[in-house]
């Protein structure tokens, strides 16, 4: 799969996060609300405990505004401006294409999460926390990021109006996240068997996230997320190849 | 050279391009012509493997195009109607990309670029962002990035829509050096277009080959055409 076409759409589209504004909006109000829900909402300080918690625990929610805002251009803007007919008549795989842009946002995510590592200097320089945890936290949130990225692509693909996709990315994560939340899940519980209770509690990034971040990288959330990813990937693939023309 | 058969394309019930047969050989540049609707822009989408087809075939340089579309696309070089192009990105910026993904790379890559600026005069915007420049330059750097790789087939989408004559004059001075080895088919709803640059011209409506021969025979047939585009009118009217 690995090919010159895949390189250089990545490259171009990573590049082109920093051609425009869009690249410093996004880090800047990520870091910026990370700390700020750090310090305030999630007490840092008055909890008088060494580790990053109180950081880690924001991520899902700041997640699903920013990462939307942040997908909802990968394929509506093509679509809108008519790139998308002089990307896809190179000789350039629709998979291909979708796997480079996806790729391209991901390593963009991962450079703004990177930004947030002067919170591991300070927690370090005030006690001392257990590292592991913390680098577990890093990967599941990368990997969470991940997951609202692939639905915004798919989402991005739908429509050629962006904030379409934005609303849309936005209200199928919710659905991820609540789908952990014990109100949904009573809900069904009410009427479903306890099997059916669980499985959808196992979709949420919640359930997941939480898992990770407890510095415990199971095998089956790592399954989830890369299942998440290919699920919402392929589908971006048939939407891209079946509505390419309208 | 290319061989199209038994096209077809529906859109919902209505169908955009309706059993079209034909073959262009090297040498030839192909006038597409016919009113707007008439298919023209459908049936070059599916010759470039953007568009499947409902049903029937397309064959370029011997690759059918839905089945083989990377060995197709690799031989052939597309402007899309209107020329869209990456607007936040520098003309050179563009090139270097269309050459990365084409799979050229180092001094290769360079030649390439400053050979195609060289070709359609774009040395004074190269590093001027694509969403300045004048309707005139866009349609250029469109035409730079179709035959960067000196493609077997030339798809030209409406080349000179909205140039003023000057450049509609460069673009088919442009065209016809490329001729020689080259397939090119080009659409346009301009008959004196035809005359200028093309050994043959197709007219097309509804989707339907209405005539397939030279420019010359074509003359007579100005009224006819005329009258297609004028009963076209009415319709919109």
């Amino acid at each position: 799969m690995k090919s010159h076409a895949l390189r250089a759409v990545y490259t171009r589209e990573l590049a082109g996060y920093f051609n425009t504004p869009i690249a410093y909006v996004f880090m800047i109000i990520f870091v910026v609300l990370a700390g700020l829900f750090t310090f305030y909402l999630g007490d840092f300080f008055g909890r008088n405990q060494a580790d990053l918690r109180s950081f880690f625990q924001w991520h899902p929610w700041l997640y699903l505004f920013l990462v939307p805002a942040l997908a909802m251009r990968l394929w509506a803007e093509e679509r809108r401006s008519g790139t998308l007919e002089l990307l896809l008549s190179l000789p350039i795989t629709a998979t291909e294409a979708v796997i480079a842009k996806f790729l391209a946002a991901w390593t963009f995510t991962a450079l703004t999460l990177g930004l947030t590592l002067p919170m591991w200097i300070t927690v370090n320089y005030l006690g001392n926390p257990d590292n592991g945890v913390i680098l577990a936290s890093y990967l599941g949130s990368l990997f969470m990021a991940g997951g609202y990225l692939a639905i915004g692509s798919c989402m991005s693909a739908l429509t050629r109006n962006q904030v379409i996709a934005f609303v849309l990315t936005s209200v199928v994560s919710l659905l991820f996240i609540l789908s952990g939340f014990p109100m949904v899940l009573d809900f069904f519980s009410l009427w479903t068997p306890d099997m059916v209770v669980r499985t959808i509690a196992s979709f949420s990034f919640l359930t997941h996230f939480d898992a990770v971040s407890k510095g415990v990288i199971d095998l089956r959330d790592l399954i989830y997320f890369f299942t998440l990813l290919a699920f919402w990937l392929f589908a971006t693939i048939i939407i891209v190849e079946a509505k390419k023309a309208d | 050279m290319i061989e199209v058969k038994n096209l077809t394309r529906h859109f919902g019930a209505k169908v955009a391009v309706d059993n079209l047969s034909f073959k262009v050989q090297p040498g030839e540049v192909l006038g597409f012509l016919g009113p707007n609707g008439a298919g023209k822009s459908t049936t070059m989408k599916m010759i470039t493997g953007f568009l499947r087809p409902s049903s029937g075939n397309v064959w370029v340089c011997g690759f059918e195009v839905q089945e083989n579309s990377i060995a197709a696309q690799r031989r052939l070089g597309y402007l899309p109607e209107g020329a869209p192009l990456y607007s936040d990105m520098t003309t050179v910026e563009l090139l270097s990309f269309i050459a990365a993904v084409r799979g050229f790379s180092g001094q290769e890559k360079l030649r390439r670029i400053a050979n195609v600026v060289e070709r359609v005069h774009l040395e004074s915007v190269l590093h001027q962002s694509i969403e300045t420049l004048s309707k005139g330059f866009k349609r250029r750097v469109g035409l730079a990035q179709a035959i960067l790789h000196d493609p077997e087939v030339l798809i030209l989408d409406e080349p000179t829509d909205g140039l003023d004559p000057n450049q509609k004059y460069e673009v088919r001075q442009l065209i016809r050096t490329m001729a020689k080895d080259k397939v090119i088919i080009l659409s346009t709803h301009i008959l004196e277009e035809v005359d200028a640059v093309c050994t043959r011209a197709i007219i097309i409506n509804d989707g339907r080959l209405l005539v397939d021969d030279t420019p010359t025979a074509l003359q007579p047939l100005d009224e006819k055409f005329r009258n297609l585009t004028t009963t076209d009118l009415r319709k919109a009217a």
